[in-house]
């Protein structure tokens, strides 16, 4: 677990919901820091809303706390609690103007009008929109409704920002720009975030630290590279990237599946256990002919994991080949690789031909079987 | 990382949220509007339906008596019961009154003089036991000594027990029992018509390209402007007895059943197409595009797709037509005749014989199809919104000269029928002296000088259409929204939305009798609106609650959930978020619900019958009691006066809409 001390902002500590005999969280404990911006991950299902509605108060989790800033919020409404939120419907009043919308949180409070007006402006500037101040939501498109529900949730200058899959309504492209967008945003204001996403590529390529989450529990907290490559779970190293899967039995250092024993990153098994070991298809690195021979040009790692196969399907995926791999000492498994463009044209690999591939150690991950246990090194 | 799976909740109560002031007011809220309506339908329900299995007996054993002699000195006392063994004075069937029952004591003395100087002692025998002595109601068993000038002044007041015996009396009474029949016969034959009718109507509009469809869906819905009893007074002046038209009905008489059935086809018209027309309107293209493809004939389409696919309607239609024909009660009081049915029942037992027992027992009675047809209607709607899948495509006809002609033919008919009918009313209203002096004249006009209260009755029945339509679109929305923009608190919701349903299935009528038995009670606090305008409001309110409440909810739904949140997030109290945001999103549904209610207040004659007075008189009642008492040309052009202000409010309704919608146009766009 992440121990952030005292630096913590929002504070999560074993929480639970249930709906009825079913546990939507199941224990969950979790420290933000301030001005860090989160993503929790995972498929659809595994409690991401439930957790970010229970910070927000919207949904009440049954057991477990919930401190922002030092003070205990486990219990107050949520007029109580200081957020702003963002729906993936954006949630904008139709019958108000971008400009009512966006001020909807500051009007009521004692500011004098030119002051809501000069804030209002800020917001539109800062949400890129300076012009659209008298028209109506439905008037905007998807990608500019939540462009102002945004500048509305942070109108108020909340201290913690909640965003509940504030990009799926929108296609590809818009997507993409707005993610930056929102980082930038988040950077320039500093305020603490939660996303909730079950899109990968935007939990890695926006968040300081991702909460992967599955099955109502935190799997895995951690950086996107830290998630990325060092999976600590098999759930994770299977949903985040792709990732080759073997049965296998573990000895001390080694893992053997297909008709081999492969050195492995280190590991707490016994010798004999049953294990699953996976690699990412990009770890894998093709070598020219030649390359067992000592003073071979290309350098490599785990001379004991090279092993020779032959090229099956290859798929062109813009920036690599996605490679299939068999034969040799694979036995009857089949290994997909990626290989990049250049490594292609070097090595002028075509289906049907042979090679030899190194399955580097400490990339080759072993982990417990069945799919739902922790552990791994 | 633990492994969590491995680890059990911890037990202990659920977290509860504290409640911030948003919370608590919405909760009050509702409350309240649930207090409202226990008051308004539920208390009085149930005061009726105890009533119901009231009886009261005089129980002779109960009360005692002394008499002295000349001098002053008493005697041995002698029960009552005692008396009445020697004396045979009151036979046993005679015991059995109703709750305003009185026996005099004189009856057991039957030497009685009031001049004589002897003097009576009575008392209780038990502590129940309650005599009248003058209006001075005493109960127990202290004795009390009157002299005999006093002594004719009292009465013996019943004992009330709990039992069937009402409704033994009921169903053994060949007239009142043959009620049940009549009215159930009159409702089937009268839905069989309507619904018939109605879907003929709703085919022609839905699947024709015929003209005039605009004018046809116009005419088809003014019976709702009119009271019920309107096309009986329509009917008497073309069939009754110096009717025009009356040799064409070939001696048979208007008076009866054939006039409520032909009475009850006009006024429930409207109410069936609207639901079959839904149904029709529903029903999916691709299915007759099958049926197309696989060369199935017109005759067999209409029977494979069409009555299928509409058939949630049909039965939906005929339950509500049925319970509308057999709870009403105005037209077959104006031209039922001889022809007793269930509704004319309760108020000649209430009114005519002020037997209240005996109205609740019929209340109850007709209770029971209300019911029925509330829970197969619910039944029914659940069933057609699951039939109304996303991907339907809406049925767009294709032109076809000879359909085309017959439908509107047909339309015409039927519109004429309508048209006909309330041209009958302006005609009638306006002439001199029906069938003598056919000059056209306003006198009939000049309420003043008739029974049934006047211009007065009309200004009332405007003042209780706008209290009730202000009031009751309030009282209506704000629960609607409390039910369904609230969080948490459950069971308050769940039992608040039960009694917002309720109304739907009690007949007017009954709603009025109950209101009787729990308001006209001096020991009840809320007596005191008892003959005021008030009571009429909150009658009128609570009677048509249920369709309000469901075009609320309706509206509410389709808000964004999620705009409560973002609101207090913002940290903006929800009546902020209601009158910014939500009240002028629904505005459309709120003037729906407020015409409704001020049309339905207008024309409402069962709900107020038992409850008006002269003060209170209203327009539709007037109508009632001006036929009753012969003033048929004036009780036709009241009913006018409630047509010309009915329409008057629509056309205003729909201006008003139109004008909200034109405004709104830029953020409805879509
Ligand atoms: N009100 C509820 N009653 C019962 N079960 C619920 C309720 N709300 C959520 N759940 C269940 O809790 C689990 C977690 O739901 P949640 O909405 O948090 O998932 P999610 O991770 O946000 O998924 P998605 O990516 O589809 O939005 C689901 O299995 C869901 O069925
Ligand atoms: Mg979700």
């Amino acid at each position: 677990m992440t121990a952030a001390g005292n630096t913590a902002y929002l504070q999560i500590e074993h929480l639970w919901k249930a709906f009825g005999e079913f546990h939507a969280l199941k224990d969950i404990s979790l420290d933000i820091k301030e001005g860090e911006f989160i993503c929790f991950l995972g498929p659809s299902g595994c409690g991401k809303t439930t957790l970010l509605r229970a910070v927000a108060g919207l949904d009440l989790q049954t057991r477990g706390v919930v401190r922002q800033g030092g003070r205990d919020i486990s219990t107050l409404p949520p007029s109580k609690r200081d957020y702003g939120i963002v729906f993936q419907s954006y949630a904008l009043f139709p019958n108000l103007t971008i400009e009512r919308n966006i001020a909807f949180g500051l009007e009521n409070t004692k500011r004098p009008r030119v002051e809501i007006d000069a804030r209002v402006k800020e917001l539109l500037a800062l949400v890129g929109l300076p012009d659209q101040a008298k028209k109506y939501p439905a008037q905007l498109s998807g990608g500019q409704q939540q462009r102002i529900a945004l500048a509305r949730a942070i109108a108020t200058s909340p201290g913690l920002l909640l965003l509940d899959e504030p990009l799926s309504a929108l296609d590809a492209k818009v997507r993409v720009h707005l993610r930056h967008e929102i980082k930038g945003l988040q950077r320039k204001l500093g305020v603490t975030t939660i996303m909730v996403t079950h899109d990968q590529e935007e939990a890695l390529s926006l968040a300081d630290r991702i909460v992967v989450m599955n099955h109502g529990v935190i799997e895995q907290v951690g950086s996107p590279t830290e998630i990325y490559r060092h999976p600590r779970t098999l759930f994770v190293a299977d949903f985040i990237g792709e990732t080759n899967k073997f049965d296998a039995t573990v000895a001390a250092a080694s893992v053997s599946f297909g008709a081999k024993a492969f050195r492995c990153a280190p590991h707490s098994f016994a010798n004999g256990d049953a294990v699953v070991a996976a690699i990412r298809p990009e770890d894998i690195i093709p070598h020219g002919p030649g390359s067992r021979s000592p003073g071979a040009p290309d350098v490599v790692k785990s001379p004991e994991n090279l092993i020779d196969v032959t090229v099956g399907e290859m798929e062109f995926l813009g920036s690599f080949w996605r490679t299939r791999l068999r034969g040799g000492e694979l036995g009857d498994e089949e290994l997909i690789a990626d290989f990049s463009v250049n490594a292609t044209r070097r090595l002028g690999l075509a289906e049907g031909g042979a090679l030899t591939v190194e399955l580097p150690a400490d990339r080759l991950l072993v982990f417990p079987q069945g799919e739902r246990h922790g552990g791994g090194h | 990382m633990a492994a969590a799976t491995d680890i059990l909740m911890p037990s202990g109560r659920a977290l509860r949220q504290s409640l911030d002031k948003d919370e608590l007011i919405k909760r009050g809220l509702l409350v309240v509007i649930s207090l409202y309506l226990v008051l308004s339908l539920a208390a009085p329900l149930y005061v009726m339906l105890s009533k119901s299995f009231s009886t009261y007996s005089f129980d002779l054993a109960a009360f005692e008596f002394q008499v002295s002699d000349k001098l002053g000195n008493f005697g041995e006392p002698a029960t009552a019961a005692a008396l009445n063994e020697k004396l045979a004075a009151v036979p046993p069937e005679k015991l059995a009154t109703s709750s305003d029952g009185r026996l005099p004591a004189t009856s057991f003395f039957p030497d009685f003089s009031f001049r004589s100087p002897v003097k009576y002692k009575i008392r209780g025998t038990t502590d129940d036991a309650s005599f009248l002595i003058g209006t001075q109601l005493h109960h127990g068993t202290e004795w009390q000594e009157v002299d005999s000038n006093t002594f004719r002044r009292i009465m013996l007041r019943p004992a009330r027990a709990l039992g069937l015996e009402n409704y033994t009396t009921y169903f053994s009474t060949p007239t009142l029992f043959r009620s049940i029949q009549n009215s159930f016969l009159i409702a089937l034959i009268s839905t069989i018509f309507t619904v018939g009718i109605a879907f003929g109507f709703a085919y022609a509009l839905n699947r024709s390209k015929m003209r005039f469809k605009g004018l046809f869906r116009l005419v088809a819905m003014a019976p709702i402007l009119v009271p019920s009893l309107l096309p009986g007074i329509a009917l008497i002046y073309l069939f009754g007895n110096q009717g025009m038209l009356k040799s064409l009905l070939g001696g048979i008489s208007i008076y009866g059943p054939l006039g409520i059935v032909i009475g009850s086809i006009f006024f429930t018209f409207p109410h069936a197409l609207i639901i079959i027309s839904t149904a029709l309107a529903i029903s999916d293209q691709r299915q007759y595009e099958a049926a197309a493809s696989l060369r199935a004939s017109k005759w067999r389409t209409f029977w494979v797709v069409t009555i299928p696919g509409a058939r949630y309607g049909l039965i939906s239609a005929a339950f509500v037509v049925f319970t509308l024909v057999i709870t009403d009660f105005g037209l077959p009081k104006v031209i039922g005749g001889q022809f007793n049915v269930l509704a004319v029942d309760i108020y000649k037992q209430v009114i005519g014989q002020q037997n209240f027992e005996m109205g609740a027992v019929v209340s109850v009675i007709l209770l029971i199809p209300a019911i029925a047809a509330f829970f197969v209607d619910r039944l029914v709607q659940r069933k057609q919104v699951s039939l109304l899948s996303a991907r339907s495509v809406p049925y767009e006809p294709k032109p076809n000269r000879r359909f085309d002609l017959v439908c509107l033919a047909y339309c015409s008919l039927v519109a004429l029928f309508i048209a006909g009918i309330i041209g009958i009313c302006q005609y009638a209203a306006l002439v001199k002296f029906w069938p003598y002096d056919l000059s056209l004249s306003l006198k009939n006009f000049a309420f003043g000088r008739m029974d049934g209260g006047g211009w007065a009755s009309y200004y009332n029945s405007i003042t209780l259409s706008l209290l009730t339509a202000v009031l009751g679109t309030v009282i209506v929305f704000v629960g609607a929204y409390m039910v369904e923009k609230t969080e948490g608190f459950r069971t308050g919701r769940t039992a608040f939305h039960f009694l917002a349903m309720l109304p739907m299935a009690v007949p007017g009528l009954v709603l009025g009798l109950a209101y009787i038995f729990f308001f006209n009670n001096p020991a009840n606090p809320l007596h005191a609106i008892y003959g005021t305008m008030a009571i009429l409001v909150v009658c009128t309110v609570t009677h048509f609650y249920t369709v309000g409440h469901l075009t609320a909810l309706t509206a509410l739904k389709q808000i964004d959930r999620e705009f409560e949140p973002v609101a207090a997030s913002l940290k903006q109290p929800f009546y902020r978020l209601f009158t910014r945001v939500t009240v002028p999103i629904c505005l459309p549904a709120i003037l729906d619900i407020s015409i409704y209610l001020f049309v339905n207040a207008m024309t409402t004659v069962s709900a107020v019958v038992f409850i008006y007075t002269t003060h209170t008189a209203l327009a539709s009642v007037a109508v009632l009691n001006m036929d009753d008492a012969g003033d048929t040309a004036p009780a036709a052009a009241m009913g006018m006066m409630i047509f010309y202000t009915n329409a008057f409010a629509r056309i205003l309704h729909v201006a008003v809409s139109k004008g909200i919608l034109k405004r709104t146009q830029a953020w409805r766009a879509r």
